[in-house]
């Protein structure tokens, strides 16, 4: 069971400790300052956080000691964007800055490659790093696949990297989710990518391009650590499951109030089991009704439960963002937090949330360590 | 004449919580030259005041002897030997 959790605000890094009398914030870095994602690299303990600055950018960095001290770290930086470029396929009438915007997802490599890290950012690039993010070189395989110029964003004004799927049976084979771009995968190591398999449905898209793979928008992409082949994802448009490692997804309806959310949790060990935070779609994004729930599906999509016990249940309007829900190991501990401020926990699963704080900047990303 | 006389180059203070960034003599004819120096001997600073892809950050400003500069793109600004340039950020709201 998990002890420790990060959590990432506008206004600083929280880390969360769990002792006899449960769950509390033991420590606060980067007070003050937007703190965007947060990793934890199991492989050996380090701690990676994202900052963006505004003013003077996006920033990353490291600690070695639990997040008691900090080192900045490399940023990923794009390479100059060669003068006589032309992009072929914009979708939105004009070619990605070559410039990185936002650090969107970061996980760790696989566990037989130390100090290998993956970063996807805005405005799609994603980037590794083999020192544990001293530097970083950008995927040109998958940033020069002239399909890239087709993604676009979602919400935000440039496409972006969110998630990234190290499969553990196999370091070199690695999903990707793109907001607006699908889901694409290497079986290399990131020599040479493809979209993945067709499945997925963007009703906002013309009806004979609906289900392009390309063009999808996955919100966040879930792995199963034990059954990697199953992959969840909570889309723009609903929510998707594949069983033969995002070859193929099927969709899955029925849940209530709503299948629009942003955050998606795959149990670690059963297949069958995730979670997910609805809310009204697609412009307004608030929680059905003021209801703050947690659907649970254990039978692969077939059913689902809304977990209600220890949320608010009237005049709540906490959205969850897509990296601030997660689970441990164990699956039992879920923790979540929103752009209110609002930050739950519960360790039987989802059954009952205790409320750790209503006070909190928004919450960005919310990330437990684990082992590795 | 002072023939010695070489660009200073100032920092905003709200810079220097990140990144130390003294103020400092420098040689060059531009603003990109005169900043470019600055960097090679302050490489930590050149994230905070470019992007990636060496432009000055959007929401950045320049001055050279309190005049804001023309050229944000090409910082090709000429600079007077005695010159004082002075960077600093805008103070624009945000949550």
């Amino acid at each position: 069971m998990a002890q420790r959790c990060h959590v990432a605000t506008r206004k600083g890094l929280f880390t969360l400790e769990r002792s006899e009398a449960g769950w509390s914030i033991r420590n606060v870095g980067f007070t003050g300052d937007n703190c965007t994602l947060v990793m934890h690299d199991p492989r050996n303990g380090d701690l990676i956080a994202a900052l963006h600055h505004g003013h003077f950018g996006v920033k990353m960095h490291r600690s070695r000691d639990g997040g008691l001290s900090w080192h900045e770290i490399a940023a990923p930086k794009y390479p100059e964007k060669p003068a006589d470029y032309v992009a072929k396929n914009p979708v939105e009438g004009k070619a990605a800055d070559w410039s990185l915007k936002l650090v969107w997802a970061l996980a760790p490599g696989g566990a037989d490659e130390p100090g290998v890290l993956w970063c996807g950012t805005l405005p799609g690039g994603l980037f590794r790093s083999g020192d544990g993010g001293d530097s970083w070189e950008l995927n040109r395989a998958l940033w020069d696949d002239p399909r890239r110029e087709e993604w676009f964003g979602g919400g935000a004004d440039h496409p972006g990297i969110h998630s990234i799927c190290v499969d553990p049976r196999d370091c070199r084979h690695i999903t990707v989710g793109i907001s607006c771009g699908g889901a694409w995968i290497t079986r290399d190591g990131g020599q040479t990518w493809q979209p993945s398999g067709p499945g997925m449905r963007a009703e906002y898209m013309p009806p004979e391009r609906q289900y392009e793979p390309n063009i999808q928008d996955p919100h966040c992409i879930a792995q199963c650590l034990a059954d990697p082949d199953t992959m969840w994802v909570q889309h723009h448009n609903g929510i998707f499951r594949s069983t033969d490692g995002a070859n193929s997804w099927a969709e899955i309806a029925g849940a209530q109030p709503s299948t629009f959310g942003f955050a998606v949790a795959a149990h670690p060990r059963e297949p069958g089991t995730a979670w997910f935070i609805p809310a009204v779609k697609d412009e307004k994004r608030y929680p059905a009704d003021g209801r703050v729930v947690v659907n649970r599906t254990r039978d692969a999509g077939a059913s689902f439960e809304m977990l209600t016990r220890g949320l608010p249940q009237q005049h709540a309007y906490d959205l969850v963002y897509r990296h601030a829900l997660d689970v441990d190991d164990s699956g039992e501990v879920l923790a979540f937090g929103s752009t209110t401020g609002s930050l739950w926990i519960s360790e039987n699963g989802g059954d009952d949330w205790e409320t750790i704080s209503s006070n909190l900047p928004p919450v960005y990303a919310v990330r437990f360590e684990k082992s590795a | 004449m002072d023939f010695t006389a070489v660009p200073t180059i100032r920092f905003t203070q709200n810079i220097q919580r990140h990144v130390a960034c003294p103020v400092r003599a420098v040689a060059g004819g531009t603003i990109r030259e005169a900043l470019e120096q600055y960097f090679s001997l302050h490489p930590q600073a050149r994230g905070y005041v470019f992007d990636d892809q060496s432009r000055l950050r959007e929401h950045m400003a320049v001055f050279a002897d309190g005049k804001q500069i023309q050229d944000r793109g090409g910082l090709s600004d000429p600079v007077a030997m005695d010159a004082v340039i002075d960077v600093i950020q805008a103070l624009s709201g945000g949550l």
